[in-house]
């Protein structure tokens, strides 16, 4: 097992390597970077010294190996937006918000796709299973943001239960976490509808069934657990479209995280941010998909990592 | 040279029983919707009543016309210049569409040919562009999408280059699957022991056979765009103004939320209708192509 996490580490390093040439790139082709830390009215002799000091005359290649080790040391570079804070830090701060959000969002999937996954699957071609496909169809066709902006006109505007925006109060997470986790919810309702109705079609369903166990030991027991690996396979795989979602509602809400950060730092060029973003979403993006293959045979034995 | 094509054990791709096409009442549904959606893009001049960029400030935020204080003059209201919603509407659906299919042709294009190149000659070639796939998947999409934007700008066409340079990856995965499973198959091993060309292999006897996948893969992802090119819009990251995109009649929207509901209301609602079509016609053909369903 342990040399499996091993192994899945050591193959993030090229990924992660292909993100930073990526990120390098974009760098480079997104103006002078002297220019923007100076401002368009420097003299040349200042520009030309910066120039040096940064090492931009040298060739491309080596000017990605000496970004390569300051990201290694974690110099992602200073924020020309904050005061020239380090970027890593800016971003650090931001992180705890988008956390919660997702985790929220997360939260608001499991808790919603769950019981309307089993019951859909349950109640096949009835009433129940109609109401949940058609809303996990409506689920994956609206878009994020629109939910938003009508949960705030229903939920906060109108009737005044929750918070426009912002993050101070205890619900204030509660608009923007069912924002994010809407799409996930929708996905996970439709997937595990689908494996649960594999699933009990099995041999050892029906002998569980014979054997006179009740419906809801059958489906926690039995069913649910060998549904997991598809449930479990589709939030790894979600988790990039969380962080990418997190940036759309974290603006409908201004709610203080790094997607948030991520559109003021794109805006306003603050580069040395954005690449720190990038960078790091990826991380986390792969990480959970290590973690996930983890779990996997702590749900399922009969994978053995190693 | 005998032609491959008569060869026992090929079977003709994607002929599928008329019986199997026959359309379910949502897909029906479905493909009306999607008729109604192009046919107002491409006429939108004839069908608008309005000029959609000209304001009138006269006219200002008159709600639509069932409501109270509507006016026939405008069908669905008017934002916060007095431009007609209606038309803006009509207008809009052209930047929906132009992003949602382009980006999909030119994503296909990119990703069925890096599938089939990885999962036909394996090997460097396979783990190099595999290597490319899992390092976009990395990456939350949104956020590549807004810095190449900002980068390079935001005209409707550099918006499909960049969808369709970005967006490959699924297209790439599924073809590389299924061209792996197809390569041991009888008639691709005929082809090769006459000695056709791979690329003639490849591109009469492979691509016919992964269509059906892609197809269905290319018509959700459709959907998946429209909705992107809405997220970006919404972003300020669209098509810039004065060419309407229902993203921006959306953002637009949002400051009036307490006074102007149907400003972030009504492209909220075409966006789904729109979305929800291609959702069920991808689930039909999904049905109806993917030989996993065939009983």
């Amino acid at each position: 097992m342990i040399n499996y996490v091993i192994w899945r580490i050591l193959q993030m390093i090229p990924i992660l390597l292909g993100v930073t040439l990526i990120v390098f790139v974009l760098l480079r082709v997104s103006g002078d970077p002297v220019l923007l830390m100076l401002g368009e009215d420097a003299q040349p002799e200042q520009i030309e010294a910066l120039r040096l000091a940064l090492g931009l005359n040298k060739p491309l290649y080596q000017q990605y190996l000496m970004y390569m080790a300051d990201l290694l040391t974690g110099d992602f570079g200073n924020s020309l937006r904050y005061n020239g804070q380090p970027a890593l830090q800016v971003v650090l701060e931001r992180l705890p918000a988008t956390a919660s959000l997702a985790a929220t969002g997360l939260l608001f999937a499991v808790v919603i796709s769950l019981p309307a996954g089993i019951v859909a699957a349950l109640k096949q071609h009835r009433m129940a299973d109609h109401i949940a496909s058609s809303f996990s169809i409506l689920g994956q066709a609206m878009p994020n943001f629109w939910l938003g902006i009508m949960l705030i006109l229903i939920f906060a505007v109108t009737l005044g239960w929750f918070p426009v925006s912002g993050s101070d109060k205890p619900l204030s997470v509660v608009l923007p976490g069912l924002t994010l986790g809407s799409g996930l919810a929708a996905m996970l309702t439709r997937m595990l509808r689908s494996s649960l109705l594999e699933v009990m079609q099995q041999d050892y369903i029906r002998t569980a069934r014979a054997k006179g166990l009740s419906q809801s030991t059958i489906i926690v027991r039995h069913a649910l657990r060998n549904a997991a690996l598809s449930y479990l396979t589709v939030i790894g795989l979600e988790a990039s479209a969380l962080m990418a979602g997190a940036v759309v509602t974290e603006q409908v809400f201004a709610w203080p995280g790094i997607g948030l950060l991520a559109i003021q730092a794109i805006n306003s060029r603050d580069m040395a941010v954005v690449q720190t973003i990038v960078i790091l979403s990826s991380v986390i993006v792969m990480s959970m998909n290590l973690i996930v293959d983890i779990l996997y045979s702590v749900v399922d034995p009969r994978i053995q990592h190693g | 040279m005998a032609d491959t094509e008569t060869l026992p054990g090929l079977s003709p791709p994607l002929v599928v029983p008329a019986r199997r096409l026959h359309l379910s009442p949502l897909a029906a549904f479905g493909l009306a919707m999607l008729t109604i959606f192009v046919l107002m893009a491409v006429l939108a001049p004839l069908l608008a009543p309005y000029d959609p960029t000209t304001p009138n400030l006269r006219a200002r935020l008159v709600p639509p016309m069932w409501v109270a204080k509507g006016s026939a003059d405008h069908i669905l209201g008017t934002d916060h210049l007095g431009r007609d919603m209606l038309s803006r509407l009509i207008y809009g659906s052209r930047i929906a569409l132009s992003v949602g299919f382009l980006g999909v042709v030119l994503a296909s294009f990119i990703g069925v040919s890096v599938g089939l190149i990885a999962g036909f000659w394996r090997g460097p070639v396979d783990s190099i562009l595999m290597g490319a796939v899992n390092i976009l998947l990395a990456i939350p999409n949104t956020l590549l999408y807004l810095t190449v934007l900002a980068v390079f700008g935001q005209s409707l066409l550099l918006m499909i280059i960049v969808i369709g340079c970005i967006n490959w990856t699924t297209f790439a995965r599924v073809v590389r699957g299924e061209v792996l499973s197809l390569k041991e198959r009888e008639f691709i091993e005929a082809s090769r022991s006459i000695g056709q060309h791979p690329v003639v292999t490849l591109l009469r006897h492979v691509l016919p056979n992964v269509l059906g996948p892609i197809i269905v893969i290319a018509t959700l992802n459709v959907a998946a765009l429209i909705i992107l090119e809405a997220s970006l819009s919404f972003l300020g990251f669209g098509v810039q103004p004065p060419t309407v995109t229902w993203g921006r009649m959306l953002a637009d929207g949002r400051n009036y939320i307490a006074t102007a509901w149907w400003l972030a209301a009504i492209p909220g609602l075409m966006i789904t209708t729109l979305t929800l079509s291609l959702i069920f016609i991808g689930d039909w053909l999904r049905d109806r192509l993917d030989p996993r369903n065939a009983s």
